[in-house]
């Protein structure tokens, strides 16, 4: 056995087993060994054991991200899997799943694989590549999923643009329903989206933009959940930004439809006013929506309609968000900052608890996509996040890992710093000027 | 009050003393207009350029002959829009811009938001001669002075707006402006060319042209232009004419004295009728002259100070400049 590692002190969370205390955690090998006096004596007793100090500190699996855009292949102006996997990893962040809207996007064996190469030679992330729903992502030929699925697509998805042909969502869901993978949406109405730029409300009107209403994405919402009852296949309904989206997946789920659902922080902490000042950084899509929603969102994310918590992290260059809003691309990152994100809408305001934040972005995030992970179950591989949620940060764009600098959060003040990240035992990231124990 | 800021970008962003004091100002540019050599030396040593993104006639014109009147130095820059990749282009025009010691730009773009990136950008002035569906501050001024002249006040006046309220960057500033000087405005058109929420703009939404028109002492007819549209928000321009067409029958429901304004170009026949178009209470042509003059009062009030005893270049370092969150109106350096 190498020298074992006891990260010491801190306030250990493991919500998929119910655990919240004040206790040692003990990796060897790469793995989980134990928790306090539950670790194995001849790890404990190892004469060499490397010892991190985190007092006051929450050590909890480490955090998984089911909807990130990593941009590699052809995107790589954007971000590669290298600088991708590092934000991931600065924001706490141990295993990410990537949408297949790449150029081209992947809807063969060989780009799977290439992902999957990519990450292991360059990743500071675990990373699982999802796979296009149809061919080039154009809607209209089914791609191969079984032998993607193969090649280590963990779910499928056009993400960036919706399944639109029912039909084709039907025979998705039937045929993936099988595998138990889910098809992930992106749940928007082209024909309601039409050329619109944000949230179709008084802001849109105001600052005479073309709006986007929130039926765009309910009405397809409700559409998947009637195909998903049809078909017994199951559909992930991905960055839910409208009330409306949770009224549905609220009565799906208790029909016992097979319907899942994340959000992003920014539908959670801003709405369409961002936009005010034509700022090309509060631009994505789905768009901010009105107070209503985000309140919605966060109800929804408290009783469990919404499942998982995740980043939708969409990295652009400089040159194409510095523009005017209508030229803009669509998108924020997200991986950096999320986690700060998330303490500050759901925990400070007291809508959960800290376990029950973590549950949402480790457990239940890995439940939906079948992962590993997730837990501090002994013999799992050791996949740790520590952070400080009391301690406050300030996010700088100019300091993120990530080639992207598109956030409407520049000079936000964050509660949660990260202060040590670790993949199957190998530290991903710990930043030298922060010590581990703060207090 | 408007010499305190940099940009005029929209009416939303004014105070109604400041609207008085551009009004105001406008008058004394009216009469200058009158005067056998209607030139004043107001803008001597500035110069200003004229960006138009998007086809224009008029506004381009208008902008040209009231910086002409106060002497300034005009260039000039037209461009049909779909051969212009538009976030780059207006990025290295910024820079050009900055690089030629221009004081004021006037931009016309597709865009909404679009003057609000070059004013971010650039310490000249910049004036939107019209945004996307935004605003077009200069004609809802010129409208607003119109009414002014002939009216003697705008402060419990009733004005109609009839027409693709949507789509209207004209709709947005008169609505704006007129509501800060206090008067009532009513709006009609089709329902799927009313934006979303349009009551908070604090109008009255009519049914149908004839309840919009009832004791109206203006009525303001937009353009309708389905064919820039997406082609789903209305049938057709017979259809249009049908239900939203101004003809005098309908105008007999205002007031006696009605005034009748429109932004033109007219679809005659199409959004207000022949009879109506050149009949005695249209002051069509009016707003074209008043157009001249309350530019000059804009352009006057927003860089006169410039050609008083400031350096004609300015030397302000770019970097330092601020790009999120702004108001639409920043004031100036």
């Amino acid at each position: 056995m190498a020298s074992p590692l006891c990260i010491r002190g801190g306030r250990v969370l493991d919500p998929a087993r119910g655990i919240d205390r004040v206790q040692d955690l003990w990796i060897a090998d790469g793995r989980i060994a134990g928790l306090g006096e539950d670790a194995p004596a001849d790890v404990r007793s190892h004469p060499q054991v490397e010892v991190i100090p985190v007092q006051g500190a929450v050590i909890c699996p480490g955090l998984v991200d089911i909807h990130v855009h990593l941009r590699e292949p052809g995107q790589e102006e954007r971000e590669t899997i290298e600088t991708g996997t590092r934000a991931a990893a600065r924001g706490g962040f141990t295993t990410v799943a990537c949408m297949p809207n790449t150029a081209p996007p992947l809807d063969d064996r060989p780009r799977i694989e290439y992902v999957v190469r990519r990450a292991r030679e360059s990743g500071h992330a675990r990373v699982f590549p999802i796979a296009a729903v149809t061919r080039g992502q154009m809607g209209e030929t089914l791609t191969e999923i079984e032998d993607l699925i193969e090649a280590g697509a963990v779910a499928v998805s056009d993400d960036g643009k919706p399944v639109r042909n029912a039909e084709i969502m039907r025979r998705a869901l039937e045929l993936t329903g099988r595998l138990g993978v889910p098809v992930i949406q992106h749940a928007e109405d082209p024909d309601l989206k039409g050329d619109g730029v944000m949230h179709e409300g008084w802001t849109s009107t105001r600052l005479g933009m073309r709006g986007i209403p929130d039926v765009a994405e309910s009405v397809m919402v409700a559409r998947d959940a009637l195909l998903a009852e049809l078909t017994n296949g199951h559909v992930h309904v991905a960055h839910v930004s409208a009330a409306r989206s949770t009224e549905i997946i609220r009565r799906a789920k208790a029909r016992g439809i097979r319907m899942t659902a994340e959000t992003a922080p920014h539908y959670l902490l801003l709405t369409d006013e961002a936009v005010q000042g034509y700022d090309p950084r509060a631009k994505m899509n789905p768009p901010l929506r009105s107070a209503r929603d985000r309140d919605a969102l966060i109800e929804a994310v408290v009783d469990g309609t919404i499942d998982c918590l995740a980043t939708d992290h969409a990295p652009h260059t400089e040159i194409e968000k510095d523009s005017d809003f209508d030229s803009a691309p669509f998108g924020i990152v997200g991986l950096e900052t999320a986690l700060g994100l998330y303490v500050k809408a759901l925990v400070e305001p007291k809508h959960l608890s800290l376990s029950e934040l973590i549950l949402r972005l480790t457990v239940n995030p890995c439940k939906i996509l079948g992962l590993p992970g997730g837990t501090f179950e002994p013999g799992s591989p050791a996949d740790v996040t520590v952070f400080d949620p009391s301690r406050r940060w300030t996010v700088r764009a100019s300091e993120f890992a990530s080639m992207g600098r598109n956030t409407p959060f520049e000079g936000w003040e964050l509660p949660g710093q990260v202060l040590l990240t670790m993949v199957g035992g190998r530290v991903t990231y710990r930043p030298d000027a922060v010590p581990a124990s703060a207090r | 009050m408007i010499g305190t800021r940099k940009d005029l970008l929209g009416l939303e962003d004014l105070s109604a003393e400041e609207l008085v004091s551009i009004l105001d100002t406008a008058r004394t540019f009216r009469e200058v207009l009158d005067r056998p050599i209607p030139k004043v030396p107001s803008l001597r040593g500035l110069t200003a350029a004229n960006l138009f993104f998007e086809a224009s006639t008029r506004t381009r014109l208008s902008f040209e002959l009231a910086e002409k009147r106060l002497s300034a130095d005009t260039v000039n820059f037209q461009t049909s829009g779909s051969s212009v990749s538009k976030g780059e282009s207006l990025k290295d025009t910024a820079r050009n811009i900055e690089a030629m010691g221009i004081h004021l730009v006037v931009i016309r773009h597709q865009a909404s938001g679009a003057p609000h990136y070059l004013a971010r950008n650039l310490d000249a002035g910049v004036i939107n001669a019209g945004d996307g569906t935004h605003e077009h501050p200069t004609q809802g001024l010129l409208d607003i002075f119109t009414v002014r002249e002939r009216r003697g006040k705008i402060a419990g006046l009733r004005v109609a707006i009839i027409g693709d309220i949507m789509h209207s960057r004209v709709a947005r500033s008169n609505i704006w402006g007129l509501t800060k000087l206090g008067a009532a405005v009513t709006i009609a058109g089709p329902p799927t060319m009313m934006p979303a929420e349009v009551e908070r703009f604090g109008v009255t939404v009519a049914r149908s042209v004839d309840e919009a028109m009832e004791g109206a002492d203006v009525v303001n007819i937009l353009r309708i232009q389905l064919e820039r549209q997406r082609g789903t928000l209305y049938p057709s321009l017979r259809e249009y004419a049908r239900v939203y067409g101004v003809t005098s029958e309908r105008l007999k429901r205002a007031k006696p004295d009605v005034i009748v304004m429109h932004p033109g170009p007219m679809n005659r026949g199409v959004e207000i009728a022949q009879d109506v178009a050149d009949g005695k209470h249209s002051v069509i042509l009016e707003q074209v002259t008043n157009g001249v003059a309350v530019r000059m009062a804009v352009l006057y009030l927003l860089a006169g100070h410039k050609a008083q005893g400031e350096p004609p270049v300015e030397n302000v370092p770019t970097e330092a400049k601020q790009t999120h969150g702004e108001p639409s109106l920043h004031p100036r350096r």
